[in-house]
């Protein structure tokens, strides 16, 4: 027992203050990547390099449109990589430390932008490009709004609906004492019956499709619906297939998207929070 | 395993039709039918040869036949010894092994539910893989195609055994359980309190990986393998890779090899970490678990400074790894070791002193040494119950030939050894990552990309944190595969779970089922 309480006393305090400071991140840490569309004379290579499709190109009638989707992006850098040019250059696709990238919107986790079309396959100038995922600050206003709304109290019931165990590592995360999501008054709950909110992780797969819809069926209103990691928000690496239905968002409505592969605490966090004012505006 | 392969010829004349060793120190035993039960009777029993998995490759369209696969290893020889037992088209039937070797039986009920073939003789010939309610198909089958879009799901009809007498009762749990784990179902038949008969359905999460890695690129493959199970992501990632470059004869550089090594290292380090303080935390020691999510946020954090990832994603490539490390990164590595060791032994500590941990600990979740090696349990849960197993040690891969370790073999085989196993664990892994820093080479860290040459066959073999993980690919044309078979150690593991909880109180299992800490990923894929 005094050992314990020693070893307390000596660790102090652990818990980092995300929102209010930002979090610590290794320079070497990849957010999402930050696309100069202006600049980028040819997407093919970067959609090559891809690994799950988030980028895409098409051709037609003599236009090019390229989609950067970061519902499904998974953060590998592959894209920086092969549109690095000479050392001269900067590359048109640059990682960032951007994490915070939570959506209410999934068409909001899309970017396009079109290009008159070169006859050697190359684009020319670029035509239109829509902005980037909107930054939705949750921060100090949402945890005024938790107290309000639930009495400093916010019940989640995870959902794995098919996801390789990397996001629900993260979501364990939020419970050590360096995320500590209890400080907002928020845990986690083993029933969906005590639940307000569901995290869920994807891909859903078809043998998990029945158990989540029982599982919001089971939950009471009203409730939001947070999807997590690009599997969760798209199916990411896995798709649609066979076995695979995709994005949550194929079998039950969902309010908030968070992009990752997987998401760090305080990305979900941030995406949680975000559903926070969500749920506000429906009670 | 030249003078083995050279036994089998000569003992079983009319079975074996060729020996070749595509990659050096794997045999492939080519028979002239599908049955493999002689030959594999005698390896197991005469030779002490262990049957590491049994796969199937669909190689209908172009040699007319299926052919099994039965992987093999010996104590002491680093070698492995491929049965590849073929299958005609027109009679897709092979005999079960499974009634004599129960280390194979879902590993073959798998081969019925993905390829439509019978395993003949099964003890329980039911679905593993596919649920009841899944139509006639089978998915790996080349005929199918990826995007095939199946009727929508109706709902459970699977029958569990009854369990009969007075009191008896069942309790069904999962797939959505109450912690943050994944999705499985646990069907317990009780008498009061204690746990009669464990039932399992997993195959939850199956998300259609085998079949996509035939679909897809290998460089976006990798990625994939580093999503079969996301707390392993480094490990299977390293598994495929290893089988790629042995296939093709990528020649990995030396700086690559122990910069994986670290890596993997680590992985075991966080996961051994966290599994620690969970176990103790299901005995209701949190403050243990407290300090052990904090250690674990502390590796999370080198490894991030490594690899740009929390998790060690897009780390792993095919020839070496993607990002080298400068100096201040390798420092960093000492550095946090330094603190992780301090805070690991004063974790260790706290929970060691805590009788009343200890005393739940103990002689719960029993796994017996011959049932162990009877269920071919591997990994952690085996190296508790006297399996003295590592693929690190036994099939020395990366830089671990250059290393010195132990490996902790205990035979009590309860929750506690499981413990203890990962507690000396994480000190060799520390001294390992040391080892490996101090002995750093220069050099490159990724051979130069090559196209992968199609129709060449390897298997790469990783003792990942949790137990052995075997990949085995064959190659294709324009940098694609023709087939990748993934073996995480959960598919060898979950009976172990069956076994170690009988007679235990219910209460116990999720300490029990957190000791063995399974992949559900991992084995649905």
């Amino acid at each position: 027992m005094f050992k314990i309480l020693q070893k307390t006393f000596s660790v102090g305090t652990a818990t980092a203050n995300y929102p209010r400071v930002a979090p610590h991140l290794a320079e070497q840490f990849r957010g999402c990547p930050e696309f100069d569309f202006a600049a980028w004379t040819d997407a093919r290579p970067a959609a090559d390099a891809c690994p799950t499709g988030a980028i895409a190109v098409s051709d037609l009638d003599g236009v090019r449109q390229v989609t950067v989707d970061y519902g499904r992006c998974i953060f590998c850098g592959e894209c920086e990589q092969a549109s690095a040019g000479s050392a001269e250059q900067t590359s048109p696709v640059r990682m960032t430390q951007r994490f915070e990238l939570a959506a209410t919107d999934r068409r909001d986790l899309v970017l396009t932008a079109q290009y008159t079309l070169h006859p050697d396959g190359s684009h020319a100038a670029l035509r239109s490009a829509t902005s980037g995922p909107g930054a939705e600050e949750p921060g100090k206003r949402i945890e005024a709004a938790i107290q309000n709304l639930l009495g400093r109290s916010l019940a989640i019931r995870q959902v794995d609906a098919g996801s390789c165990n990397g996001c629900e590592q993260e979501i364990v995360a939020l419970n050590n004492p360096v995320h500590d999501i209890e400080r907002f008054g928020i845990h986690f709950v083993a029933s969906p019956r005590h639940a307000d909110m569901l995290l869920v992780t994807g891909p859903v797969t078809r043998n998990m499709e029945l158990a989540l819809r029982k599982t919001w069926a089971a939950t009471p209103d009203p409730k939001v619906v947070v999807a997590v990691g690009a599997c969760g928000i798209s199916g990411g690496i896995f798709g649609t297939n066979y076995a695979s239905l995709g994005g949550v968002d194929a079998v039950i409505p969902v309010d908030v998207y968070i992009p990752g592969c997987p998401p760090r605490p305080e990305a979900l966090l941030h995406g949680i929070l975000l559903a926070l004012g969500q749920l506000r505006r429906r009670a | 395993m030249t003078s083995l392969c050279q036994e089998i010829r000569e003992r079983f004349p009319g079975q074996v039709r060729s020996v070749e060793e595509p990659v050096a120190g794997q045999f492939t035993v080519l028979l002239s039918g599908p049955d493999a039960t002689a030959i594999t009777r005698h390896l197991l029993t005469e030779r002490q040869a262990r049957l590491v998995t049994v796969f199937l490759e669909d190689r209908v369209n172009v040699e007319g036949v299926f052919y099994n696969y039965y992987v093999f290893d010996r104590p002491g020889d680093p070698a492995w010894v491929m049965l590849k037992a073929p299958i005609p088209a027109d009679h897709p039937s092979f005999p079960s092994l499974a009634a004599e070797f129960p280390a194979v039986n879902w590993q073959e009920r798998e081969i019925q539910d993905w390829f439509g073939l019978e395993a003949a003789g099964h003890p329980n010939p039911r679905r593993v893989a596919l649920h009841d309610n899944w139509p006639n198909v089978h998915p790996l089958r080349k005929s199918f195609a990826l995007d095939t879009v199946l009727p929508p799901f109706e709902g459970e009809r699977h029958v569990y055994r009854p369990t009969h007498g007075e009191g008896v009762f069942h309790i069904p749990v999962g797939p959505v359980h109450a912690g943050i784990i994944e999705p499985g179902h646990f069907d317990f038949a009780v008498a009061g309190e204690p746990i009669l008969y464990l039932q399992l359905r997993m195959f939850y999460t199956h998300k259609g990986t085998e079949k996509l890695f035939e679909n897809i690129p290998i460089h976006r493959a990798v990625f994939l393998a580093e999503s079969i199970s996301g707390d392993s992501a480094f490990s299977h990632g390293t598994a495929f890779c290893q089988a790629i470059e042995l296939a093709a004869g990528i020649e990995v550089p030396a700086r690559a090899q122990f910069l994986r090594t670290i890596l993997l290292e680590l992985e075991r380090i966080a996961n051994h970490v966290s599994d620690i303080g969970a176990i103790a935390n299901d005995v209701g020691f949190a403050i243990a678990n407290a300090h052990s999510g904090r250690v674990r946020e502390i590796v999370l954090g080198l490894c991030e400074i490594l690899t740009g990832s929390r998790v060690l994603r897009g780390m792993v490539a095919i020839g070496g790894v993607r990002r080298d490390w400068r100096r201040a990164q390798i420092e960093a590595i000492g550095n946090t070791l330094e603190v992780v060791e301090r805070e690991f032994r004063d974790l260790v500590a706290i929970v060691q002193a805590s009788n009343s941990t200890r005393e739940r600990l103990q002689r719960t979740g029993i796994l017996r040494p011959e049932k162990a090696r009877m269920l071919g349990i591997v990994g952690v849960g085996g190296r508790a119950s006297g399996v003295d197993l590592d693929v690190r040690r036994d099939h020395p891969y990366e830089a671990y030939g250059h290393l010195r370790f132990s490996v902790p073999v205990y035979q009590a085989g309860d929750v506690r050894h499981r413990l203890l196993v990962r507690i000396d664990e994480v000190g060799e892994s520390i001294e390992m990552v040391r080892a490996a820093i101090a002995h750093l080479p220069d050099g490159a860290h990724r051979a130069p990309a090559e196209p992968i040459p199609p129709d060449r066959c390897a298997l790469g073999a990783v003792e990942g944190w949790r137990g052995e993980i075997v990949h085995w690919v064959r190659t294709g044309d324009g940098n694609r595969l023709e087939r990748c078979k993934v073996k995480d150690p959960s598919i060898n593991n979950w009976p172990a779970i069956v076994e170690a909880v009988e007679g235990n109180i219910v209460a116990d299992f999720p300490v029990i089922n957190k000791s063995f800490n399974l992949s559900y990923s991992g084995t649905d894929r």
